[in-house]
């Protein structure tokens, strides 16, 4: 069976624009409680997080059913994921900082820290994306976007620093990124170490 | 249930009021959850009749007390209280209640009573989110107060608001106000008081002593590790008019209460 591709890339466009949609319905049907500029930052925030989760299951998804569509729509799913970043950072900006104590926000703050650098990694990402990017990149293209990695490591840390009492979301979400790195690091050792024991062998 | 009370103009702001719906459906209430419609949805797990309170340590009429007992020979008072919370948001609340000083003397505190500790409710069965596997929080939720704060005019101990019997996700039955310190202090849903001689400690202080001290006591001077206290949102806040305003030193009631912290380094207290 072959599985048009057209169709599921305007299925996963379409999914991606969910978060921002029932976001929108929210502000306009004013649901969004009486602190409406926090939950629309933590929204987003969820949702960019979410997306870079999806975009590390990609390759693991290919490799289990094989079938390379999902490695098509993973550029899309990132540029979705670094979108919602985006408009996370611009809502904290707007909604939460009220664009004052800047200064002090970005240098003492840690989880701000984090989620700052996990965002300053996601800019390289997100501009080298395109077709003639990663012609013009060419073997650089791959481990260039392998910072994917610590990013989405930096956007946990952003997640649990800001946590109150109560972590199981954060536990659950960071199990999912464990398991996401580590099968990474276990195709890595299993290729590496494949040439090695044939050698060894001989 | 509607209330009767007296209304207390001179321990009242005439600020704009937050709305019912928003001051009972936007709650930090960690016993039913850490998202803020937790407690709305899940508040009504928790039984509150028939309720009692444990009175106990440096006092002369320690016991278990009836609900009633404890309230219905006061008569109640109406205070319109800002209440700011250390997370920088604030709501204006109209409570019904009863002076936390009239309450208190009738137990009699002795002369070793320094402090007081309140404990809320500890039932896993009634309180969701006190089965979680990932919570920091020791239950039961433990505060305090230095006597000659709970003694201050304007603690409180609210059982309504709006004129009706207080929602159990706003701390039913019985929950301390104290207007001039982070939200985290005016504990919910109180099922034990205790006079003691030492200073207890309290739950976010246990945690975080970094971020949380005993005293919390609202100041735009002292920042919160993970952000400013120098604003507030006032609720209900919106996209396009945030509604920030300054936040004030004890939550601007310094009159009241500046005195009880004279020569005390509030850096360092905090």
């Amino acid at each position: 069976m072959t599985i048009p591709m057209l169709p599921f890339r305007i299925l996963v466009f379409l999914l991606s624009c969910v978060p921002l949609a029932l976001l929108l319905l929210d502000i306009a049907t004013g649901s969004l409680g009486p602190d409406p500029g926090q939950t629309v930052t933590e929204t987003l925030g969820l949702s960019a997080l979410q997306l870079l989760i999806v975009t590390l299951f990609m390759t693991p998804l290919a490799r289990w059913t094989h079938w390379s569509g999902w490695i098509k729509v993973r550029r899309m799913v990132g540029l979705f994921a670094f979108f919602y970043a985006a408009l996370h950072l611009m809502a904290f900006l707007q909604f939460i900082l009220g664009w004052t104590d800047l200064w002090a926000t970005f240098t003492k703050r840690p989880y701000i820290i984090f989620g700052s650098l996990a965002f300053l990694l996601l800019i390289p990402l997100a501009a080298t994306s395109t077709k003639a990017m990663v012609r013009r990149l060419g073997r650089r293209w791959k481990p260039l976007h392998r910072l994917i990695y610590p990013a989405v490591a930096l956007v946990w840390l952003h997640f649990i620093f800001q946590a109150r009492s109560d972590i199981t979301e954060m536990v659950i979400y960071g199990l999912v990124v464990v398991f996401l790195l580590a099968i990474r690091g276990y195709w890595f050792g299993w290729h590496s170490l494949v040439p090695l024991r044939a050698a060894k062998r001989r | 249930e509607s209330l009767e009370f007296t209304a207390m103009p001179g321990f009242s702001t005439d600020e704009e009021k937050t709305p019912y719906e928003d001051v009972t459906r936007y709650n930090n209430f960690y016993e039913f959850g850490t998202g803020k419609g937790d407690p709305a949805q899940y508040a009504d797990e928790m039984s509150v009749d028939p309720w009692s309170v444990i009175v106990e340590g440096e006092c002369d009429r320690p016991g278990t007390y009836a609900l009633e007992d404890l309230v219905r020979p006061h008569d109640y008072q109406e205070r319109i209280y800002r209440l700011r919370c250390v997370e920088a948001w604030s709501m204006v609340i109209p409570w019904i209640g009863i002076p936390l000083a009239d309450m208190l003397k009738r137990f009699e505190p002795n002369s070793r009573a320094k402090y007081v500790y309140f404990e809320t409710l500890h039932d896993p069965d009634q309180m969701r989110a006190q089965r979680s596997l990932f919570s920091t929080i020791d239950w039961p939720y433990q505060e305090g107060l230095r006597m000659d704060e709970a003694m201050n005019e304007l603690s409180f101990m609210a059982v309504g608001l709006y004129g009706k019997t207080l929602p159990k996700q706003n701390g039913a039955p019985m929950r301390l106000v104290v207007p001039w310190k982070y939200g985290f202090k005016s504990i919910k849903s109180i099922v034990k008081i205790r006079f003691q001689e030492e200073r207890p400690k309290t739950t976010w202080e246990m945690i975080a002593p970094q971020e949380y001290g005993f005293y919390a006591n609202v100041n735009p001077e002292v920042d919160h590790p993970r952000w400013s206290q120098k604003r507030e949102r006032r609720l209900p806040s919106g996209l396009l008019s945030p509604n920030w305003m300054e936040t004030r030193k004890f939550n601007g009631y310094g009159e009241q209460v500046a005195h009880l912290y004279k020569g005390m380094d509030l850096t360092k207290y905090y």
